[in-house]
């Protein structure tokens, strides 16, 4: 939706607590546009730097755009403080482990499917590891309509990369996915490279998966990060002028 | 996290972090993101002590370069000091 000077808009946000993976109790930063809706919604996984202003503004800017907006904390678990010294303490660990992740977005999902003005369209969206992570929740649990994966590392691994986080390559899980798939890379990226996107766009083909790619030249890793060194402006602009179509398209608008 | 390439080792000594002096129990070394060196991924070592929580860290951010410069650097002075005998 373009919003027109003469609409009146407004946005909640605010931080929640909603429940998680194995019915933990996790913190939440929600943004919902006011009124009385229905609003689709949208889950968003966030990267591996942390549930940082970046996915504060993410949040916003979806719920701007018409979604009630849910961003879980995944680091939940590793303990408080600033974004990076809890995300510094899960690098160090080695990642989240997947059915964590997996349970954590999937309540944030269920949290929203309850609320009474959705409109009972749930995408997800995530960068970096949260593509990954969004990716392979969008798979392992039912309810999700759409998904936008921007430049998830790791979909496709090889076995040397498995662990006991990770015991399962993503792109494992490609057959039960039932949702259309929007992915966003860039050609200069080295995780996931060109060659792992062709890998992961083959097997959504095998399939028969409902799926939209983009390869974005002169860019790579993070090329919507307008903070670090790999923005890449046009490139960023036209990610973003791909994703609100294509979501408005799955999801639907707010009324 | 990206690379998931890190390696953990104990240490003892201090560490200057934002609330003043803590005693480091562990530094986190890791080869991934950073979070504000202007690179993809970096030499990342955090100096932590995880009985205070993810706040007691003192970090730094290197490029490959420097991380092997000052690992050179690091062995030379351990080195000239144990030939002056201040290693006893």
């Amino acid at each position: 939706m373009i919003y027109q000077t003469d609409m009146y808009e407004g946005v909640l946000a605010e931080t929640i607590t909603m429940t998680g993976a194995n019915g933990g109790q996790i913190n939440a930063y929600f943004a919902r546009p006011l009124g009385p809706g229905p609003f689709p919604a949208m889950v968003l996984a966030h990267h591996m730097p942390g549930w940082d202003e970046w996915y504060r503004e993410a949040a916003f800017r979806f719920a701007h755009h018409g979604y009630a907006t849910l961003s879980p904390n995944l680091y939940f678990r590793a303990g408080h403080g600033t974004p990076e010294d809890v995300a510094a303490k899960v690098r160090a660990d080695g990642g989240l482990p997947d059915d964590q992740a997996v349970g954590d977005l999937a309540g944030a999902m269920h949290y929203l499917r309850a609320l009474p003005y959705v409109n009972g369209k749930v995408g997800i969206f995530g960068t970096c590891s949260g593509g990954r992570h969004a990716y392979l929740t969008a798979c392992r649990a039912p309810g999700f309509n759409a998904i936008v994966d921007c430049w998830g590392g790791g979909v496709v691994m090889g076995k040397d990369q498995l662990s006991a986080n990770s015991p399962v390559a993503p792109i494992e899980y490609t057959k039960d996915l039932a949702c259309p798939v929007l992915g966003l890379f860039g050609e200069e990226d080295g995780h996931p490279t060109p060659e792992q996107v062709k890998q992961h766009e083959a097997e959504l083909k095998k399939h028969g998966k409902n799926y939209e790619f983009h390869m974005y030249p002169e860019a790579g890793h993070g090329f919507f990060y307008y903070h670090r060194p790999m923005y890449r402006q046009a490139q960023a602009v036209d990610g973003w002028q791909k994703i609100f179509p294509f979501l408005e398209k799955y999801l639907g608008i707010s009324a | 996290m990206c690379t998931m390439i890190v390696e953990k080792v104990k240490v003892d000594g201090s560490g200057k972090g934002v609330s003043g002096w803590f005693a480091l129990q562990q530094a986190n070394v890791s080869y991934d993101h950073p979070f504000d060196a202007p690179l993809e991924h970096a030499l990342n070592i955090d100096f932590v002590n995880e009985s205070q929580g993810p706040s007691a860290r003192v970090a730094v951010e290197l490029s490959e370069r420097a991380a092997r410069e000052l690992v050179k650097t690091i062995l030379a002075v351990l080195d000239k000091a144990e030939a002056g005998g201040h290693l006893a």
